[in-house]
């Protein structure tokens, strides 16, 4: 053959038709990575979802369980002519939900194709046996058994927390995690240990064929994978006492918290009004329902609310007064119905004057804490009041106050404390002295705690000095805490200093009627209960009513917050509630002759009394 | 009978080209029941449901037919050399008037749309194009070799591309590149093909690699021809395979010799220092080339300096004249950036198409990933992926010989032809044949970027059917005309 210019172009045309046809063998022939790829495109996954784990509580009772219910599935390309009316009769719904639900499948049919889809979700056993005997008559209909969330105790749906189907959103935040349709847990303990709980979805491997038709199992399901179930976890809650706190709580608006001092474990964390666990279970029913209640109940306000603290804060100003020498326990300090500054007057109770530390606090005296403030913050040991009120600060923060406790309840905010830079900002500088804030001695003004706060003073009063880490949830078997939560922390204040406060609490409630002591009627034979009482000032309406509580004097097992919104005293409601909580956690019971103000605490309603925006 | 276009001597029958027109039908034939298959749903229709593509493949295919028998046996193959001129510029007009009157699909302003019916005036423009330039370089006395000639010649061809071009069209301009191929075998320097060649390997090196690396490649095969021309290759292997194998090393020398970015020595660039080789080398070179009176050195260093331009100028073209996506698919292609789920997807998904069909494929309707809408534009562009996907590699090579079988014959039939307006023409079709052909599948196994040119005759569309039919029986009819003198 000639090499003319014809040949030339007719080999470069074969060469060029050589290329694509090598190309082609490559890769149609060689190699297997484009035959994989189509087999994933082809493979259908059929998920299993995994049961949550059981959430227990510290004395192995089961806070949340699983149920059995069922989808009922549908796949409308097989579905037959059936009896509309008997199946919304077996189902328990009505003819227009199941004709709205055809009628939708039949218009997006092109996208459903052979597709099976979900018609009614987590139908009750019960219903769901009745479909299953005449289910024969439904051809195309299925059920699919899924294990949803169980609540034997009324534990409040704030702390246990609901569990939702996952959002775009919460799948943005967690990339990679969760796949739309998959469960988590969105509040309380179900979010703090969402990771332990969640356990590990599986699936079945279908293979389809072109016709988007289910052939046959994948390898006969040699690659399929279990679900791996969740993990069970301990919390630090006591169920039974949590019931109880969750029914005191009832028709009032506020926060009951009790922790164990020894541990720093939450036993019982009551948010009031709360999400009421049968809601729990299908939190998707009742959103709007939950979102639309005045009361905010979706607001934990155990670890979310700042509220002044009123004058349980006293002890936290007393402790730093000793620990910085500006006093001393035995100093007398004169009060005559209140703390007189110029014209300015700040109240206070009729009780004896002068008075010392322990008496102070026993008969709540707000003029001795005005003396004490000043005291601390006129301290010729700095230069000028700004430094020390952010010394002041720097022990109030060393309680935990002003910032996040680091608890592994999820959601926790940290409330305020203020310091120099505030006043300065809001006064100028130089523009305010002691009596400008002197309010915050008796815990007001411009002081935000949360209950979870006061109860972990509590128990660092408790503990004579320090305190753990609250937290919620216990070592067990699968989980490990973190050591975080095992390590002590100590305040600012040296532990020689507690006795005293101690002692004043002690009296607060242990001197009988009478004797001055505000707390009495907290006050329960044998249990040596120490406690200080609050009352918040709240311009908007009723004072709210504030206690704090430990028991026993010695070696103590429990120390309470309560904080009851519009209470009044915090003798009228904080101090019975929380005390009768501690009778019930070290007895057991409630003596007979507590019985009456048991019933009368059950029986408050004060939801009246709170001001909502409707 | 009647005188239907001057065949007077010899049957109807004997005359037209059978095998080329069976070849016709049965490329058109795959690719509608290919269509068939790339539309085919979970909800199965009849083949001719004009409601579903592959219907109205059925109504394209019976036009086409018609457009074949009035050009087969109506039309005198005789005015087409006359008509070319008027022809070429009405759709000139056409492709101008487009921009402003059509409507914008994907990007691109190339399609009119009566009522619902879209047609794209690029497509045949490739027919006029071909006529003309049948028409000009048939005339007596016209050499390729001719400076006017050859402007005249480029004219033609870079008018229509440009416009195209404007457009947004890049991928269909593309096609008229093709051309190169007909005047090469019309004369056109090998040489010129050659440059084509490397200018696009240069630029492609710049962006792949480097401008230093593709500098280097082009002073070695420069130096290289130069020295084969002139046959003194022996010089080549003692002085410049080592001198580039040296520069070669330059830029791991330097990094070996100081690691402080900061130093005198690192500001120095490796591509710096082989500019100045060259820079150095060019007075020899030209004085050599010169005083030889060696018109071939003196072109080659003329087109190495050029070479270096387009170097430079690579970094431009590609970040400011290409557009967006563009510059993408060619990044893709060029594995510079890999994103199999982003601009690559097109591609990937049609390779695991086509790579999943094997040795003997699914089976027609059976392809997994064609009818569950994997692969994207599957029955216009990509409708390789459902030839390559249900008949497997075996479906794939018969269908890329019968096209070779159709460009063969057709330049086969070109180069028997009396009259070189026929050859010229024939040329021409196989050329715009060729390029869609090696575009398109090249773009569907990964060789081409994502070009969006279809599949001659194969893929679904009016437009394109009806202009490769008239493209291609022009052609048989022209041939049957010389044929008579057989």
């Amino acid at each position: 053959m000639k090499l003319n210019r014809e040949n030339k172009l007719l080999i470069g045309l074969c060469t060029a038709a050589g290329i694509l046809i090598l190309k082609l063998f490559s890769i149609q022939i060689i190699e297997d990575k484009y035959k994989l790829s189509a087999e994933n495109n082809t493979m259908v996954y059929s998920t299993i979802y995994p049961t949550r784990g059981i959430i227990h509580d510290r004395n192995g009772n089961i806070l949340v369980g699983n149920r059995v219910a069922y989808d009922l599935m549908v796949t409308p390309r097989e579905v037959s002519e059936f009896d509309t009316l008997a199946l919304a009769k077996v189902l328990d719904v009505t003819y227009e939900d199941i004709k709205a639900k055809m009628d939708e499948y039949k218009k997006n049919r092109r996208k459903i194709g052979y597709q099976t889809v979900v018609m009614f979700k987590k139908l009750p056993p019960e219903t769901y046996m009745k479909f299953a005997e005449v289910a024969y008559k439904f051809p195309g209909f299925r059920g699919q058994a899924r294990s949803i969330r169980e609540y034997p105790f009324n534990a409040g749906g704030n702390l246990l927390g609901y569990v939702s189907e996952v959002n775009a959103r919460y799948m943005e935040q967690h990339p990679g995690e969760y796949k739309a349709g998959d469960y988590a847990g969105m509040t309380g303990i179900e979010a703090a240990r969402e990771k332990e709980l969640r356990g590990e979805k599986g699936y079945n491997i279908w293979l389809r064929n072109s016709r988007n038709r289910i052939e046959s199992r994948y390898k006969d399901g040699e690659e399929d994978k279990e679900a791996i179930p969740g993990d069970d976890i301990t919390t630090t809650i006591d169920a039974v006492l949590q019931n109880y706190g969750q029914m005191l709580m009832n028709n009032k608006v506020g926060s009951l918290v009790a922790i164990e001092p020894s541990t720093g474990e939450i036993l019982t964390l009551v948010s009031s009004p709360g999400i009421d666990v049968d809601m729990l279970a299908d939190f998707g029913q009742h959103y709007n329902e939950i979102l639309s209640n005045p009361y905010k109940p979706m607001f934990n306000r155990a670890v979310q609310a700042p509220y002044p603290p009123g004058s349980v804060f006293k002890l936290v100003n007393g402790l730093i007064g000793l620990e910085e020498g500006v006093f001393t326990p035995s100093t007398m300090y004169p009060c005559s119905m209140g703390y007189h500054f110029g014209k300015n007057k700040l109240g206070c109770h009729a009780h004896k004057s002068p008075i010392d530390f322990e008496e102070s606090i026993m008969m709540s005296c707000n003029a001795y804490y005005c003396y004490v403030l000043r005291a601390i913050l006129e301290n010729p040991k700095y230069e000028c009041i700004d430094d020390a009120l952010d010394k002041w600060r720097e022990y109030v923060m060393s309680f935990g106050f002003g910032q996040k406790l680091g608890s592994d309840f999820p959601a926790e905010l940290g409330g305020f404390i203020p310091d120099s830079k505030y006043y300065n900002k809001y006064y100028r500088k130089g523009g305010w002295k002691a009596t400008t804030v002197i309010s915050l001695s008796i815990g007001q003004g411009e002081i935000g705690c949360t209950p979870i706060h006061l109860a972990n003073l509590c128990a660092t009063i408790a503990n004579r000095g320090f305190y753990y880490i609250p937290h919620i949830v216990k070592d067990s078997e699968n989980v490990e805490i973190d050591p975080k939560y095992k390590e002590r922390q100590y305040t600012m204040v040296d532990t020689t200093h507690f006795p005293k406060v101690v002692g004043g609490m002690y009296r607060a409630v242990n001197s009988g009627f009478g004797s001055g002591g505000t707390a009495s009627i907290a006050a329960v034979e044998g249990l040596d209960i120490c406690g200080k009482t609050g009352t918040a000032q709240n311009p908007h309406g009723h004072d709210h009513s504030v206690f704090i509580c430990f028991a026993p004097k010695d070696n103590p097992k429990i120390a309470v917050a309560a904080y009851i919104e519009n209470g009044g005293f915090g003798a009228s409601y904080a101090a019975p509630i929380a005390s009768l909580l501690t009778e019930m956690y070290l007895n057991g019971e409630i003596s007979s002759d507590r019985k009456a103000l048991e019933k009368r605490m059950l029986d408050a309603n004060l939801m009246d009394r709170v001001r909502v925006k409707k | 009978m009647r005188d239907l276009g001057g065949h007077r001597g010899r049957g109807l029958a004997k005359t037209i080209d059978w095998k080329l027109v069976i070849c016709y039908l049965l490329l058109v034939l795959i690719g509608w029941v290919n269509i068939y298959a790339s539309v085919q749903s979970a909800e199965p229709s009849s083949i001719f449901d004009t409601s579903c593509r592959s219907g109205m493949q059925a109504i394209w295919i019976g036009t086409s037919l018609v457009i074949a028998v009035i050009i087969l046996f109506v039309l005198s193959p005789r005015i087409y050399e006359g008509l070319s001129l008027p022809i070429y510029l009405f759709v000139i007009g056409l492709l101008v008037a487009v921009i402003f009157l059509g409507v914008e699909v994907k990007g691109s302003r190339s399609w009119f749309d009566f009522g619902g019916i879209r047609f794209q005036p690029a497509e045949i423009s490739k027919i006029s194009t071909s006529l003309m330039l049948a028409t000009v370089m048939s005339q007596l006395g016209y050499r390729i070799g001719r400076a006017r000639d050859f402007i005249i010649t480029a004219l033609i061809i870079l008018l229509p591309m440009g416009i195209i071009v404007l457009q947004s069209e890049t991928g269909s301009a593309l096609v008229y590149v093709g051309f190169i191929f007909m005047l090469y075998r019309e004369g056109l320097s090998g040489w010129l093909l050659f440059m084509v060649g490397m200018a696009i390997l240069l630029f492609i090196l710049t962006l792949t690699a480097s401008p230093f690396v593709a500098i280097l490649v082009m002073a070695g095969v420069g130096s290289f021809c130069m020295c084969l021309y002139s046959g003194r290759l022996k010089w080549w292997f003692i002085i410049g395979v080592p001198l580039i194998v040296l520069m070669a090393f330059v830029p791991s020398i330097m990094t070996a010799l100081t690691e402080d970015p900061e130093s005198f020595i690192a500001s120095i660039k490796p591509l710096y220092i082989l500019l100045g080789a060259l820079g150095l080398a060019l007075p020899f070179a030209l004085y050599f080339a010169f005083r030889e009176m060696n018109r071939f050195s003196q072109l080659a260093i003329g087109a190495m300096i050029a070479g270096t331009m387009l170097v430079f100028s690579a970094d431009f073209i590609f970040n400011s004249v290409l557009q967006d996506h563009q510059r993408k698919r060619i990044e893709v292609l060029l594995g510079m950036k890999e994103d199999p789920s982003g601009v690559g997807y097109n591609v990937n998904q049609s390779k695991i198409a086509i790579g999943s069909g094997g040795v003997f494929g699914k089976g027609y309707l059976n392809g997994t990933q064609t009818t569950f809408g994997f692969v994207p534009e599957q029955s216009t562009d990509f409708i390789f992926c459902t030839i390559g996907e249900e008949w497997g590699f075996f479906g794939c090579t018969f269908v890329i010989l019968l096209y070779v079988f159709l460009i063969w014959r057709i330049i086969k039939n070109a180069e028997r032809s009396r009259e070189a307006f026929t050859r010229i023409y024939g040329y021409c079709v196989a050329c715009c044949i060729f390029m869609h052909l090696f575009i398109n599948i090249g773009m569907t196994i990964g060789l081409m970027p994502v070009i969006g040119i279809p599949l001659p005759l194969i893929s679904y569309g009016g437009s394109s059917l009806w202009a490769f039919t008239a493209l291609i029986f022009i052609f048989i009819a022209l041939d049957r005309n010389e044929r008579k003198y057989f």
